[in-house]
C-alpha cells in the first residue's frame, strides 16, 4: 500500500558538492520503507514541477519516524527541494518500489557498489544487512574529492573504499578498477547508480549473485503509466516497470 | 446534490473518470483508493497484438504539463480480457475501454473482442493513431477517414462509440461533424497535442522518440476553447479533458459544453486527484450557483453562439 504522506523536514545540510541530506518526519505507517525503496516526492507545484521526484530512501529511524534521504542537486526540482527549509512540509509517497530481498537471501559477506547518487540507499542496506551479521565491504565512487559523502558512516559498518574519477580522493578511476584491484570476496553483490557503472559492474561480476537498482524518468511513480519500463533479459520481449517491479532487480534480469 | 449525470450506455455516479493512459488498467490505483468512488474508468488503450512500444525516456516534464511518448504499450486485446478486464468487473464502475489501432481493420477487431465482454460498457476510439496503410497519416486529421473508421466500428459495436478527437487539426468542428454523421454516440477531447524538447547540453530530444503528447494545465485553454467550438455545431455528449487539476476546472469544462470530464496527467502530480475533485465538485457547483452537474452543462454559451475566427 502506498501513503501519500506529508513529511516535515526536521533537517537539511549540505553534506557535500551541490549535495543534500535531508531528514524527513511523517506518521508510524513510514517506519515499514524498506532499503532499496524510494520516496516518489511532490516539488514546487503543478504549473512549476507537475511530475514528482523519485528519490531513494537513505535510512530510517523507526523509533522517531523518520526517513533520510540525500540528493544531488541536478535540475529544477532537486533545486527547489534544496531550498526547502525545517519545518516545511513535503508531500511523498511512500514507500514506492521494490526493497533488496535480504530476508529471502542467505549471505556472509556483501560487496555494495555504489555511483554518486547511487550511494544513498546503500546506505540503509548496509545497516540492516550488518545488523544480520553479515560482513559489509562498500566501493563508492564519486567524481572528485568534494563530492565524497557518507564515507565515516559506511566505514563504521566494515571496510569502506573510496574511488574518484580524477583521483582527488582515494582510489582513481572508476568502481570496477577498485573490483579489479581489491578482488574482494562475497556471497552476493548490490550496486546502485548511474547505468554505465551498473552495465560495467553487472558485466564484470557476471556470473556472481547481485542485485541492482535502476533509475529511469518517472510519471506515475505507482506502476500505472510505462513511463518506466525495461526490457526483461529472457528474450520474451517482455519488460519489467521500474517503479513498481523495482527499481531493485537481479543483476541479470533486465537489459540495460 | 446529486452529481449523476447519463450519457449513452453510461449511468455515471459523477462526472469524474480517469483518462486513457494514465490509469493503466485500474488496478495500481485499486492500492491508492477505492475505485468505486469513480464515475467510469477509461483503460489503457488496446491493440490487437501486444506492443511493447517506444524506447525510454518516455516522459519529460514542461511548464505545467509534460510530453509522453509511451507508444501504445498493452499486450494486446486477448490479454486485456483475460488478464485485466475480470479485475475491474468486480467494481461496480463502468468501464470505457480506449480503441487504438493501425488500420480501420484493426480497430474492428479489437472493437468486436471488447465488447464480447459484459465488462466494457463503451467504446472510445483514440483515432490520433497513423494509418500504416495511408502512409501514416493520422485518422483524426481526416474528417473522411475519422468517418469510415467511426461507421465502421459502430457496425459491430453494440455498446456506444466515444470517439476521441485529435487537437492536432486546424479544423476540429470538421472532425467532430464527420464522426457525428458516421454514427458516434459521444466524443472525448482532447487528445494530447505533439510537441519537443531538447536538452541544452546533450543538444538532442529528450524523448527517445524526439516527439511527444503534451498534456495537463499548459493545453486546458485549448481543450476549452475545442469543447466550446464544438458543442456548437454537434448535438452528441462530449467527455471533456485536458489539463483538469481540480473542481474549478471540471465545471470550466461543464460550462464549456462537455457532459462529463476525463483526469489525466493530473493523476501523476497527486493520484488522489480524482476522489478530490469528485468530493470537492458539490461545493464548487454551488458556489457558482448550479444545483447539479447537468445545471452546469453549456452554461458558458448563454451569451449566443460564436464566430470563431478561422486564420
Ligand atoms: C528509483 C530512483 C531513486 C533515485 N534516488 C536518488 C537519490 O537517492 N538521490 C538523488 O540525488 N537522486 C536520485 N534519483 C535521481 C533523481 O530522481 C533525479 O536526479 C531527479 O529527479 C532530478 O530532478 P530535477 O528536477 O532536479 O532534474 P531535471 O533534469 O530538471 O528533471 C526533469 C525531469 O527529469 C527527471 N529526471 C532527471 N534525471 C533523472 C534521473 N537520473 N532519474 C530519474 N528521473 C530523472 C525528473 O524527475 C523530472 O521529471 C533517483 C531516481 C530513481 C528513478
Ligand atoms: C502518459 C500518458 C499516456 C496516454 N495514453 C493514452 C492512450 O493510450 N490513449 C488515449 O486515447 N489517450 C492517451 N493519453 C491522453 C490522455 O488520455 C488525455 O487525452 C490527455 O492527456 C489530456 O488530458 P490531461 O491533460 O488531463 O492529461 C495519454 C496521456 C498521457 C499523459
Ligand atoms: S512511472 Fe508510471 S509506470 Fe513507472
Amino acid at each position: 500500500m502506498i501513503n501519500k504522506e506529508l513529511l516535515t523536514i526536521v533537517e537539511t545540510i549540505q553534506i557535500a558538492k551541490e549535495t543534500i541530506k535531508m531528514r524527513l518526519q511523517g506518521s508510524e505507517k513510514i517506519k515499514h520503507a524498506k532499503p532499496g525503496q524510494f520516496v516518489h516526492i511532490k516539488v514546487g507545484n503543478e504549473g512549476s514541477h507537475m511530475l514528482r521526484r523519485p528519490i531513494s530512501i537513505a535510512d530510517v529511524n523507526q523509533d522517531q519516524q523518520i526517513v533520510t534521504i540525500i540528493f544531488k542537486v541536478i535540475g529544477s526540482g532537486t533545486d527547489h527541494l534544496s531550498k526547502c527549509h525545517v519545518g516545511d512540509v513535503i508531500d511523498g509517497l511512500i514507500p514506492c518500489g521494490t526493497s533488496y530481498p535480504i530476508e529471502q537471501i542467505t549471505m556472509d559477506k556483501a560487496l555494495l557498489i555504489g555511483g554518486g547518487i547511487g550511494v544513498p540507499p546503500l546506505y540503509y542496506l548496509a545497516k540492516q544487512i550488518k545488523e544480520q551479521g553479515v560482513e559489509v565491504t562498500s566501493i563508492l565512487g564519486f567524481q572528485s574529492s568534494e563530492h565524497v559523502f557518507y564515507q565515516s558512516e559506511f566505514a563504521e559498518l566494515g571496510k569502506c573504499h573510496i574511488v574518484t574519477n580524477d583521483g582527488t580522493h582515494g582510489f582513481q578511476g572508476f568502481v570496477t578498477d577498485v573490483i579489479d584491484q581489491l578482488d574482494p570476496t562475497f556471497d552476493y553483490y548490490f550496486s546502485c547508480g548511474p547505468t554505465p557503472m551498473l552495465k560495467a559492474v553487472s558485466s564484470k561480476l557476471q556470473d556472481r549473485n547481485g542485485y541492482i537498482s535502476i533509475e529511469q524518468r518517472m510519471g506515475c511513480g505507482i506502476g500505472a503509466c510505462y513511463a518506466c519500463v525495461v526490457p526483461t533479459n529472457d528474450g520474451s520481449n517482455g519488460f519489467k516497470k521500474i517503479c513498481k517491479d523495482g527499481p531493485v532487480f537481479e543483476a541479470n534480469e533486465v537489459v540495460l | 446534490m446529486t452529481l449523476q449525470i447519463n450519457l449513452p450506455g453510461l449511468v455515471l455516479k459523477n462526472p469524474i473518470m480517469p483518462a486513457s493512459g494514465c490509469f493503466g488498467f485500474g488496478r495500481e490505483y485499486s492500492d491508492v483508493f477505492d475505485l468505486n468512488q469513480l464515475g467510469a474508468i477509461i483503460i489503457k488503450a488496446a491493440t490487437k497484438q501486444s506492443r511493447y512500444g517506444n524506447q525510454t525516456p518516455r516522459v519529460a516534464e514542461t511548464s505545467s504539463g509534460m510530453l509522453n511518448a509511451i507508444g501504445l504499450q498493452n499486450p494486446g486485446v486477448e490479454a486485456i480480457i483475460n488478464q485485466e478486464l475480470p479485475f475491474l468487473s468486480d467494481y461496480d464502475v463502468p468501464i470505457i475501454a480506449n480503441v487504438a489501432g493501425s488500420s480501420v481493420e484493426e480497430y474492428v477487431e479489437v472493437t468486436k473482442a471488447l465488447t464480447r465482454t459484459t465488462t466494457v460498457k463503451a467504446i472510445e476510439l483514440n483515432i490520433s493513431c497513423p494509418n500504416v496503410k495511408q502512409g501514416g497519416i493520422q485518422f483524426g486529421t481526416d474528417p473522411e477517414l475519422a468517418a469510415e473508421v467511426t461507421s465502421k466500428v459502430k457496425a459491430v459495436s453494440h455498446v456506444p462509440v466515444y470517439v476521441k478527437l485529435s487537437p492536432n487539426t486546424s479544423n476540429i468542428v470538421a472532425m467532430a461533424k464527420a464522426v457525428e454523421a458516421a454514427g458516434a454516440d459521444g466524443l472525448s477531447m482532447i487528445n494530447t497535442l505533439t510537441g519537443m524538447q531538447i536538452n541544452l547540453s546533450s543538444r538532442k530530444p529528450i524523448l527517445a522518440n524526439k516527439t511527444g503528447g503534451l498534456s495537463g494545465p499548459a493545453i486546458k485553454p485549448i481543450a476549452i476553447r475545442m469543447v466550446y467550438e464544438v458543442r456548437q455545431h454537434v448535438s452528441i455528449p462530449i467527455i471533456g479533458m485536458g489539463g483538469i487539476m481540480n473542481a474549478e476546472d471540471v465545471l470550466e469544462f461543464l460550462l464549456a459544453g462537455a457532459n462529463a470530464v476525463a483526469i489525466g496527467t493530473a493523476n501523476f502530480h497527486n493520484p488522489f486527484v480524482c476522489p478530490e475533485i469528485i468530493q470537492a465538485l458539490p461545493g464548487v457547483l454551488e458556489q457558482y450557483g448550479f444545483r447539479s452537474v447537468e445545471d452546469a452543462i453549456g452554461k458558458g454559451h448563454e451569451h449566443g453562439v460564436t464566430n470563431f475566427s478561422r486564420a
